[in-house]
Formats: structure tokens, C-alpha cells, sequence
């Protein structure tokens, strides 16, 4: 079996990440990452008529460029994986409608582009993909109108929430070639430490981080200090910190420096107005397909672990006074060539 | 780790609301509304409106002026500062039924707005009205003079 450890798989033929894109939101633009996106949209509307149709053409901006900069055309791209925040993966199921990609949809909050990276290097290391698509995607408005009250209503946030992310990411991943290669990865268990309040779910997310993460580093022998990064999407700064703690008292590790969150670095939490930080789909996808590609790329980054957090609960299990089941999904990145 | 000592962890990792600020914030702005109902009555008196009429048309001002700050995006960024300022007051009802107005309108007329509009505002219509009856019941039946 192509397995190490408990629950850490082996990618043996290491699929190559060929291209990533990367589109945002005003917001997103305007923060310290505005240099590395793709796309910056000038408003969140995008020229539809509909938040979610909005959010369907972020996904259409990342994934089409990113097949474009792999010098491929959509038919070439066997499989994609992608997912959203909405109900019936909305966002990717109208965004791919007229790409004709072979699509699996899916579903894991903020960690889906942590997954969809998985599936796809699955597919491709299986020989069942010569080239597999991830994506995943979020957009501000759409959320808040599933999630919690209308954007115009005058409401006070607390300051334990994050903004989730108006962005999209994709990656191209392809069985040949080179750049950063998938080495490894791992697919998290449902940890549920009773924190029921839907404004804080870093809090609620960093106990199935520190669940993956931790037993990644048992099943691979390794230590923080083994990576240029390890990187979470996205804990904000409340989530982050209790990390660390979680980390320190389960499994005697500590992160030290070359952790990273995606939600704090979307964002200037002092200039900009998002409390926690940054969250949803989008953003770790979004900062992943472009800052963290191309450093990987450059050989900047050479060894890099990626951990997606994804809290799943919805509006109806939060009304039903039920906690937030929380999942962390990893997968293992070498920079340049393979080693 | 125990869930217990999970929970004290994150009560103490979990910064708390501005409290002193946020008072200070709904007191001020709460107080200017209130000032310019004030100014309201006096004004519409003058106008040769009766005690009845009067404050009758100064909630209708304050609603319509809610709504329309709701319509073009005002409203949430000084309510996002005011809190309680604005939400207690008659502004902030006017405000929770407009605001889901507008945002389902890409639903329909009927099946956006309409369903929606009271989602927010519903359960304090609910309950006001129920409590208002069960008073009207223990006035009717113990007090009633």
C-alpha cells in the first residue's frame, strides 16, 4: 500500500504542479498580496447580476488562466476537482458549465483546496489523470448571505471573526514536467472540540489542525524544522495561536518559525478591518496558487506542508445548537525539481 | 487534550468586544438620534401637528430616513461603529427589514423580498405581539378597573 504511518499516503510518481492562478476581490487587492494575484477584480460584483454568479466568474478567471499558463487547452484537463462555501457547490458547478471538464465537486469549507490539491495528485500519481485541475472558491457576499445576515444590515462583528475570502484559486497538475512536486499527503479525521460559536472558528478549526499536523510529523518522522513552511488555510490570528498551544501539549512539537496562516497573510489585520483574518475557500486557494506557487517554483520554498482547515458546520446545524466539526486536510510540497 | 481545558484555553485566546468604546460609541450616536427626534416633534408642532400626530410622524421620518441610508449602503457602516446606538432605536427595526429586502431582491419580488423581508425582524413581531396580549389578558382579567 502506498501508505506511511496511519494516515499519511504516498505520492510515488510525485505529480508536478504545472501552472496556478489566482483572482481576487477589491479587498484582497488592497492588501499586502495585491503584487502576486492574477486577477483583481475593481469591484466584488464582477459584472453579474448575482453574488453567486459573481463568485461562478472568479472561478472561470482562475481556472481558465490557470490552464492557459500550463500551454493547455480545457479538453486536455481529464479531472477537476473544486469546491465552494454554497449550497450544491454553486459557485463551481456554474463555473465550470461551459469549460466541459470532467468535474468532481467538493466540499470541505476552507479546506477544499487542501483536498482538491489531494484528489488530484491522487488521480494524477494513479495514472488515472494525465493532467487534473484543483480549484476552490469564496466570495464575501455569497457567504454572508448563506451564512449569517444580510450585507446591509447594521450589525456589530465579533472580533473573533474572519472575512471570508472573495477569491479563487486553481492549480494545473500534470503526471510530467517540471516545478513543485506533491510528494505526500494526508486526509483529516472530524475533530470536534465543542466550540459552537460560528464567530470563532479558528478556534473551533485549530484542534483538527494540530490533529493532522501532528500525526503527519509521527507518520513522516519529521519535525517543523524539516520544512521552509508549514503553512494552515486559514486559522486567523485566534486559531493560529491556539495551534501552537494544541500542538505543543498533544504532541510535544513546537512550530517555531516557519509557520504560516493564509488567513493573516491575505490580509493587513491593522490597515484593513477583518478582525481575525482572512477565511473561506478562496483564500488559501487564492495565496496558495500564487504567492506560495511561485516561491515553491523559484526554489525559494523547498519544502513546504499545507494544511487546509475547514469548519462544516451549516446554518441549520449552528441554529440547532449542535458544536463545529472541524477537519484539516495536508498535502507535501517540494520546490523546483524533484529531489 | 480535554475538552474542558480546550474551552478555558480558547475563552483565554479569544480577544473580547471593545466594551468601554462600543458604550461610548452607542451612547453618543444613540443620543443623536434620539436628539433629532426631538428636533423632529418641535419641528412637525410648529407645523401644527397634534401630540398624536407628531411623534407618529417623527417615526415615520426616522424609518423612511433608515431605509433609504439601508438602500444606498450608508447605514451598516455607521451601525458597524454605533452598535446598540442605532439598533435600538427605531432605526435598527426599520433597518433589519430593509436590509434583507434589498439583498433577496435576485430571488424574486415574491419568493426573495417579500419571504425574506421579515426573517430578521419576524420573531421580535412574534413576541412583541405575544406579550402584548398575554398583558392585555392579565389587564383584562385582574386590573381592569
Amino acid at each position: 500500500m502506498k501508505k506511511l504511518g496511519k494516515y499519511t499516503y504516498i505520492f510515488e510518481n510525485a505529480p508536478v504542479i504545472l501552472s496556478g492562478a489566482g483572482s481576487v476581490g477589491k479587498t484582497e487587492g488592497e492588501g499586502p498580496l495585491a503584487y502576486e494575484f492574477d486577477f483583481i477584480n475593481e469591484n466584488d460584483g464582477i459584472g453579474s447580476a448575482t453574488w453567486e454568479k459573481a463568485e461562478a466568474s472568479l472561478v472561470r478567471q482562475a481556472v481558465t488562466l490557470a490552464i492557459d499558463k500550463a500551454g493547455l487547452h480545457p479538453s486536455e484537463i481529464d479531472v477537476a476537482f473544486a469546491g465552494d462555501l454554497l449550497n450544491q457547490c454553486t459557485a463551481s458547478t456554474f463555473g465550470f458549465r461551459e469549460l466541459q471538464i470532467p468535474l468532481a465537486g467538493l466540499f470541505g469549507a476552507c479546506s477544499t483546496f487542501a483536498l482538491a490539491l489531494f484528489m488530484a495528485a491522487l488521480f494524477v500519481d494513479g495514472g488515472y489523470a494525465s493532467h487534473a485541475l484543483a480549484e476552490a472558491s469564496s466570495h464575501f457576499c455569497s457567504a454572508e448571505k448563506q451564512f449569517r445576515m444580510p450585507l446591509e444590515y447594521g450589525g456589530q462583528r465579533s472580533q473573533t471573526a474572519q472575512r471570508t475570502v472573495t477569491g479563487a484559486g486553481a492549480c494545473v497538475i500534470g503526471s510530467r514536467g517540471s516545478g513543485p512536486r506533491i510528494v505526500r499527503g494526508s486526509v483529516g479525521r472530524i475533530t470536534d472540540m465543542d466550540v459552537s460559536d460560528p464567530a470563532n472558528m479558528g478556534a473551533a478549526m485549530a484542534p483538527a489542525a494540530a490533529s493532522t499536523i501532528g500525526e503527519y510529523l509521527l507518520d513522516t518522522k519529521t519535525v517543523p524544522e524539516d520544512y521552509d513552511l508549514i503553512l494552515t488555510g486559514d486559522l486567523g490570528s485566534v486559531g493560529a495561536a491556539l495551534l501552537r498551544d494544541v500542538l505543543k501539549s498533544d504532541y510535544d512539537t513546537d512550530l517555531g518559525r516557519v509557520y504560516d496562516d493564509c488567513g493573516l497573510m491575505i490580509f493587513d489585520p491593522k490597515k484593513q478591518d477583518v478582525h481575525a483574518g482572512g477565511s473561506g475557500c478562496g483564500c488559501s486557494a487564492s495565496v496558495f496558487s500564487t504567492r506560495i506557487l511561485r516561491e515553491l517554483t523559484a526554489g525559494k520554498l523547498r519544502r513546504v506542508l499545507f494544511a487546509g482547515t475547514g469548519a462544516l458546520m451549516s446554518p441549520l446545524t449552528s441554529l440547532q445548537g449542535e458544536s463545529i466539526p472541524c477537519i484539516c486536510h495536508a498535502v507535501e510540497l517540494t520546490g523546483g525539481e524533484r529531489r | 487534550m480535554e475538552k474542558e481545558i480546550y474551552r478555558e484555553k480558547v475563552k483565554r485566546a479569544s480577544p473580547n468586544s471593545p466594551l468601554l468604546k462600543n458604550c461610548l460609541w452607542a451612547f453618543c450616536v444613540g443620543g443623536a438620534i434620539c436628539l433629532l427626534g426631538e428636533a423632529l416633534f418641535t419641528l412637525y408642532s410648529y407645523l401644527g401637528a397634534d401630540e398624536k400626530l407628531a411623534p407618529t410622524l417623527v417615526s415615520v421620518t426616522l424609518i423612511v430616513l433608515t431605509a433609504a441610508l439601508t438602500g444606498i449602503g450608508v447605514f451598516d457602516r455607521i451601525a458597524k461603529h454605533a452598535g446598540a446606538g442605532t439598533m435600538v432605536p427605531i432605526t435598527g427595526f426599520a433597518n433589519s427589514v430593509v436590509s434583507p429586502a434589498v439583498e433577496f431582491v435576485t430571488e424574486g419580488r415574491v419568493t426573495g423580498t417579500a419571504v425574506r423581508m421579515f426573517t430578521i425582524a419576524g420573531p421580535v413581531i412574534v413576541y412583541g405581539c405575544s406579550a402584548a396580549s398575554l398583558y392585555g389578558l392579565i389587564y383584562y382579567c385582574f386590573l381592569r378597573g
